[in-house]
């Protein structure tokens, strides 16, 4: 194992963690970008981003890989490791991952969110053969088939809009009897002749052997349960932040999201979050860019008072 | 432009279609990985680097394939294909392992070693 030394460490390489990656390497702070999996997080799932002011629409994974690359032209480096520990090493941090361990003045946390996954029988067994938590990967699949969007937040309907560019229905699942979707993705889901709603409405069961044929569907109202025959199930019901890792370093709310103030500082010094990892977050590409440049800025503020040369 | 398999890109992955699967995938004689992808999934171009690097790492003891599900509908349908990317081990034409989704090297590495 190497330890490598660092001025900031950023864990996490979606928005929060690109822009902060960016504004710490142009602070002439040694930075690394850790990332377990896929840059740009949630984003590089989304086939348009359209509500990114400046840039009227992109291609999730093309703006992320852009951010990605104004970064390191700056001297950010990546690094594709999983994170397990965060500890203390005298006034600095040491992060440690399943390869290497780096050493820090700041950290910066960006680990961003995930999905939430349903919790019912047969979903875990047919991912990947049905059951999608991503429409825009998988949908193609699904041509001239019936398919099912689980969900009444702005991703159900984003998803489930990009899903009738190849799907003959999609029979949107939501447990309300109103959408939480923004208006204009409200407009546009009911306005598509292919989007068929159910209201109070659960899926209690996914079903099929080697892939997906149907749901088990409950009226949470009437307590009627029903079977819907379907080649395909997308689920987008909400999000868990990952802070698994953070378990006794910084202080979180019920939600397990970290606590921060207006400067991204969370309750141990020279600790930052930003993003959707932490408490409050907007939740868009937009807020988790500011917040990423808010915590860069505070931890080069924290590096020039905590370790003056 | 198709690039034709010479010493220079021998160990880099090749396009397969359904036309030529069962000659380049299923009667090869070393082990096969077989990367399942679109040009409009993110999570693919960041699984093909990986790929890159093991078909280096594994030269003249595998071979690697990508396919283009858009334009082999037939070969994705048969292998079930519902979520890319998907990789494929195969040997001796039998399917070995599979992994669905973005994963780490390793983790395609400890797929990959299960056809040795």
């Amino acid at each position: 194992m190497v330890d490598r030394e660092y001025g900031v460490v950023i864990i996490g390489g979606g928005p929060a963690g690109l822009a902060a990656g960016l504004y710490a390497a142009r602070g002439r702070h040694r930075t690394v970008m850790l990332e377990k999996g896929v840059i740009g997080g949630q984003i590089s799932l989304t086939e348009m981003v359209e509500n990114y002011p400046g840039v009227p629409n992109v291609n999730g994974f093309d703006l992320a890989q852009t951010m990605q690359q104004q970064a390191e032209s700056h001297g950010m480096e990546t690094e594709y490791v999983d994170v397990t520990v965060i500890e203390k090493a005298g006034a600095k941090w040491r992060v440690l991952t399943g390869a290497d361990d780096f050493t820090a003045k700041a950290v910066i946390i960006t680990s961003g969110a995930e999905y939430d996954r349903l919790g019912v029988p047969g979903e875990e067994r047919l991912t990947g053969k049905g059951v999608s938590y991503c429409a825009t990967c998988d949908a193609a699949f699904f041509k001239e088939m019936e398919v099912a969007v689980v969900g009444g937040g702005d991703a159900a309907m984003d998803e489930g809009l990009f899903t009738t560019r190849y799907a003959s229905k999609v029979h949107v699942i939501h447990r309300r009897d109103e959408l939480r979707a923004s208006r204009i993705l409200q407009d546009r889901a009911f306005a598509n002749p292919k989007m068929k709603f159910h209201w109070n409405t659960v899926v209690e069961e996914v079903l099929g052997d080697d892939h997906v044929t149907g749901v088990r569907l409950r009226d949470v109202v009437t307590g009627e349960t029903s079977e819907m025959p379907l080649s395909a199930v997308f689920v987008f019901i909400g999000q868990h932040p990952n802070t698994g890792f953070l378990e006794g370093l910084v202080e979180m709310d019920a939600g397990k999201h970290v606590l921060v103030d207006d400067w991204m500082r969370t309750s141990a010094a020279g600790v930052f979050a930003a993003g959707d990892v932490r408490q409050n977050s907007a939740r868009q590409v937009a807020s988790s860019v500011g917040d990423g440049v808010t915590a860069a800025i505070a931890a080069d503020h924290y590096i020039s008072a905590a370790f003056p040369d | 432009m198709r690039r034709n398999v010479t010493e220079e890109n021998m160990a880099k992955p090749v396009e397969v279609s359904d036309s030529d699967w069962d000659l380049q995938v299923l009667q090869s004689d070393v082990p096969v990985l077989v990367d399942f992808w679109a040009p409009w999934c993110g999570p693919c171009r960041m699984v093909a680097p990986l790929v890159e690097e093991l078909a280096t790492e594994y030269e003249g003891k595998a071979r690697f394939f990508k396919l283009n599900t858009d334009d082999n509908i037939r070969t994705a349908t048969r292998y079930g294909i519902r979520s890319i990317p998907t990789l494929i081990v195969f040997k001796g034409g039998e399917l070995v392992d599979q992994v669905i989704g973005f994963r780490p090297k390793s983790d395609l590495k400890r797929s990959l070693d299960k056809a040795f």
